[in-house]
């Protein structure tokens, strides 16, 4: 059985001033195996993050379920970590707070909550940043302190939206190695929304590409690199070929995407 | 000079400073060199001379006191019912739609315009004063509460949800915290106001307080006088606003980072 199925889902947003509703994600069906690192690639605006949002329970589907282990998804919950492509780190917490927040709400001690945080502060690199404020990182560092975050609260899977979006191309790339290094410690089930093909094809064992608004999956390539990946990966021959053909399809929806904007 | 470029800290109170000289200056120049007549308008010396005969023989310090006492006590028990109502109607919009129509209503009601009725239903003591008080600045403080509380960023509210945080746990650990500076800049801007109404109040009906002296002086025509209680208002604000400010800076200091 599949950890988290995806049936059906389709959402559309009331049009204004009594219009049509205005798809934004057609019915979408997706099986997630345990351990799969799932990266959902798409142009702006397909609805990709859309159908991310609703796996979270932060958004509601028009039509459709989300069942996590045989268990319909309701509403947000600690069992689906998330990491947004803004920074959310509470800005009046410290970064020990921060990866704390979880299981505090969850009422464990204060003593295992701290080592908890601190072990997961350490796989991120961030250890002795425990008492700094958010602000007073990089926009790399509040990151890996919200993966941690994330991570702390030992969800079932673990949803990314765009994560590292707005970072440079350099700490994207270091990035993208640590959290790669963290699945293969934890082998977490991931989805994992990006718009940048390189990242999709590096991150995970399964791409599946989108097709512009209103998104619907357009088709899935199996990407068969072998695990643990090094950013030499990126060089290689069997990487190009993946990427010419994920290419290939993007391209021609980011075209219609780009035609079609208003 | 260049827009927007910052000036340093030391220039920054010296530059300050040199207003209220230039203005002290003009005002002496004023009445000192004989332009404005005494009746009118008091010269800086004698206000000093007066302010310390009232300060030394006249009990004005009891004045004083009385008034801080009226501004923070109705302040106060403004402040700690507008702060509940003020996050349940930011972090709840049925409670906001319930309340906020009658509050922005309410708000431009003069508190000034209430002394009478409030003479009338309370008397002329104490509790007419911190009445005065409350009315002028309860709404203020409801409404700016909740927009502080509303404004609360989103994707952090959805970040706390995704943590397995609950709906109290949403209001006690994010919302309340996140608009934590805010409030406080409300509450110090609002205090302000609230020195202004009770000047008010105490123009009507009081035995006792600043405004109380203040009208006593306009009896008399001491005009030196008048403008020394004005300033002593002025100078207990500027200060009680520094305070403040600092305050709010050392209490949230992850939000001027």
């Amino acid at each position: 059985m599949s950890r988290l199925s995806i049936r059906g889902v389709a959402r559309s947003f009331p049009g204004l001033h009594g219009a049509a509703p205005v798809p934004a994600l057609q019915p979408t069906d997706l099986e997630v195996a345990d351990n799969d690192f799932i990266t959902v690639l798409g142009p702006s605006g397909c609805g990709k993050s859309t159908l991310l949002r609703i796996v979270a329970g932060l958004d509601v589907p028009t039509s459709g379920e989300v069942r996590l282990d045989g268990a319909p998804v309701h509403g947000p919950g600690a069992d689906r970590g998330m990491v947004f492509q803004s920074y959310t780190l509470f800005p009046w917490l410290t970064v020990l707070q921060n990866v704390c927040f979880g299981l505090r709400e969850q009422g464990l001690p204060e003593a295992q909550q701290r080592e908890i945080a601190a072990r997961y502060l350490h796989e991120v690199g961030l250890a002795g940043f425990e008492s700094h404020y958010p602000k007073q990182l990089s926009g790399g560092m509040q990151q890996r302190v919200a993966l941690a975050r994330a991570l702390a609260n030992d969800p079932k899977i673990l949803l990314l939206d765009e994560p590292f979006g707005a970072l440079d191309h350099q700490t994207r790339a270091l990035m993208q190695e640590l959290l790669l290094s963290v699945w293969g410690q934890h082998r977490k089930t991931v989805l994992f929304v990006t718009h940048d093909i390189d990242e999709a094809i590096f991150m995970g064992n399964r791409c599946v590409v989108f097709s512009a608004r209103p998104g619907r999956i357009k088709r899935e390539f199996a990407i068969d690199l072998p695990y643990p990946r090094h950013y030499t990966v990126k060089t290689t021959a069997r990487f190009s070929e993946l990427k010419a053909q994920v290419t290939e399809d993007i391209r021609a929806e980011s075209l219609k995407a780009a035609l079609s904007q208003p | 000079m260049k827009p927007l470029q910052p000036v340093a800290p030391g220039r920054r109170i010296a530059l300050g400073v040199a207003f209220f000289v230039v203005f002290v200056g003009l005002w002496a120049a004023a009445t000192l060199g004989g332009f404005v007549s005494k009746t009118f308008l008091a010269d800086p010396l004698s206000m000093l001379r007066s302010g310390w005969e009232l300060l030394a023989r006249q009990g004005f310090a009891h004045d004083i006191g009385m008034t801080m006492w009226r501004v923070l006590g109705g302040f106060a028990i403004a402040a700690l019912l507008a702060l509940p109502l003020g996050v349940a109607m930011g972090a709840y919009k049925p409670v906001e739609a319930f309340f906020e129509p009658f509050v922005s209503f309410a708000r431009y009601l003069p508190a000034s315009a209430f002394i009478p009725l409030l003479i009338l239903w309370a008397g002329i003591g104490e509790a007419q004063k911190l009445a005065v008080i409350f009315l002028g600045s309860f709404f203020q403080l409801v409404l700016m509460i909740a927009v502080s509380v509303g404004q609360v960023r989103r994707d952090l509210v959805e970040a706390a949800y995704t943590l397995g945080a609950r709906d109290w746990g949403i209001v006690r650990r994010v919302l309340i915290p996140a608009s934590a500076p805010s409030i406080a800049e409300t509450l110090r801007l609002v205090l302000g106001w609230a020195w202004t109404y009770v000047i008010v109040a105490e123009l009507i009906g009081a035995s006792s307080g600043i405004g109380h002296m203040i009208t006593d002086s306009q009896a008399l025509l001491a005009t030196d006088q008048i403008i020394f209680g004005i300033i002593t208002i002025g100078v207990i604000g500027l200060v009680s606003d520094l305070g403040f400010k600092r305050l709010n800076r050392r209490l949230f200091r992850w939000a001027s980072l």
